[in-house]
């Protein structure tokens, strides 16, 4: 069977919209992720084992299973309990929760990385835990942070398609769509990797070159 | 709730089949891979980085749903449990070239000179002095790998392979018990991947005990 270029470009613009739904899903999720990330770490460095014990437990309870099945759980199983998310938000809420709990881990290990003494010396100056944290260790931690995320942003961004399995049209779906009403199945899953392939790899090289300008006023 | 259980099990024996298949497929392409990245060829070296850029680069859905959707159209008709264990195994090898690579590469380079020095080829210093401790450097790496090869394997229930997500579906669909059954599988993935920790430990402080004694250092 040979590649059918014109049906190629015919279908680009309604894979173009539905590739900004995908971008669209990725950025909303690694905003949740971001923010869930840094609490469940705060959470896991707690001094209170009632409080560090739980947070560990959901966190490698989340990070063990698949996104698959956590994407089915609130997909079918908090509606029993009232709680009804569509599609679309299901997945966001999904792969925010799966990702932060990755992302708590990069932003413990970016805060244990911090000299104690900062806390010590914050505390000195008479700043609040609070203060100490928000002004002295967080901004210090961040060159440790940052190159990771932009990995689990990556990683992320490539688990998307998994949402066509709770009927979001996003791109993956679209494609399958269009293979389904045409029986062309080469051109549109193909452009849905080549599109993928491109903005990961884009995306790894910005990584690289985010690395290298956070270290500079680590190392200076 | 225990009468979905024997469904439920047969499932999970799909997705351990699928696990340890495609486990063995990733390992043999990662070694030929992340020694191919290491090779003086070009050629090998150019073939390999590409592979692994390919597919670590898109989605392991879509890496699936090409091989399952596609394949087909250029002649290459696959079951679905065969595509499931390639488009896996071919996943997590790409990954685990990585692996391969920077393990080999994080060995002191005097190990290398030393082995030189002592008129060993660059084969037998490979073989004798360099791998076995790239290869305990590795294991911890390669323990994280089959994790996610065991979560990537929930992907196969959409290309129709019945592992235990499919079951999971199935059953869900026909009785609407869903928090009972997603309970269920999700305890069984966390200790399938228990399991898996547990393994790794093991094989790391065996290897590790035994590796000294045996290579004669």
């Amino acid at each position: 069977m040979r590649i059918d270029w014109i049906f190629a470009l015919e279908i680009l613009p309604v894979l173009a919209k539905a590739a900004l739904l995908t971008l669209g899903v990725t950025a909303a999720g690694f905003a949740i992720s971001i923010v869930l990330g840094l609490f469940l770490a705060l959470l896991r460095r707690s001094r209170r084992r009632a409080i560090a014990a739980p947070a560990a437990v959901f966190i490698e309870a989340v990070r063990g299973t698949p996104l698959l099945i956590q994407l089915y759980f609130i997909f079918y199983v908090l509606p029993e309990y009232g709680l009804i998310l569509p599609g679309l938000a299901t997945g966001i809420v999904a792969l925010g929760i799966h990702y932060g709990t990755y992302t708590s881990e990069v932003f413990r290990a970016g805060i244990d990385a911090v000299p104690k003494g900062q806390w010590q010396a914050a505390t000195a100056l008479g700043l609040t835990p609070l203060k100490a944290f928000r002004h002295i260790v967080l901004p210090q931690a961040i060159p440790a942070i940052v190159p990771p995320l932009g990995n689990y942003l990556i990683a992320m961004f490539k688990d998307t398609p998994l949402l066509s399995a709770i009927a979001v049209v996003e791109l993956m779906q679209r494609a399958k769509i269009i293979g389904s009403e045409s029986f062309r199945y080469i051109e549109p899953i193909t452009i849905v990797g080549l599109f993928f392939l491109a903005m990961s790899l884009g995306a790894s090289m910005l990584v690289r070159a985010l690395e290298r300008w956070v270290r500079i006023p680590a190392t200076g | 709730m225990f009468e979905f259980l024997p469904i439920l099990l047969d499932g999970a024996r799909v997705t351990v089949e699928i696990t340890v298949a495609a486990a063995v497929i990733a390992v043999l392409i990662a070694f030929a891979t992340g020694l191919s990245r290491l090779s003086r060829s070009t050629a090998l070296r150019g073939v390999s980085a590409i592979y692994v850029e390919l597919f670590r680069g898109s989605s392991l859905l879509v890496q699936l749903f090409w091989l399952f959707f596609v394949l087909p159209h250029f002649g290459i008709t696959l079951t679905p449990f065969q595509t499931a264990v390639l488009g896996l195994g071919l996943n997590i090898g790409a990954y685990g070239s990585e692996v391969v690579r920077s393990s080999v590469l994080a060995v002191p380079s005097g190990q290398n000179a030393s082995g030189a020095a002592l008129g060993l080829t660059r084969f037998q210093v490979m073989r004798h002095i360099v791998l076995p401790q790239a290869l305990l450097r590795m294991l911890p790496l390669w323990g994280n790998l089959v994790i996610e090869l065991l979560k990537g394997t929930s992907l196969v229930s959409l290309i129709t392979v019945s592992d235990l997500t499919f079951r999971a579906y199935q059953l869900n669909q026909a009785t609407f018990r869903t928090t009972e059954i997603f309970t269920m599988v999700l305890v069984i993935y966390g200790s399938l991947a228990l399991f898996i920790v547990a393994c790794t430990r093991g094989l790391e402080r065996l290897y590790g005990r035994h590796m000294p004694a045996r290579e004669g250092m």
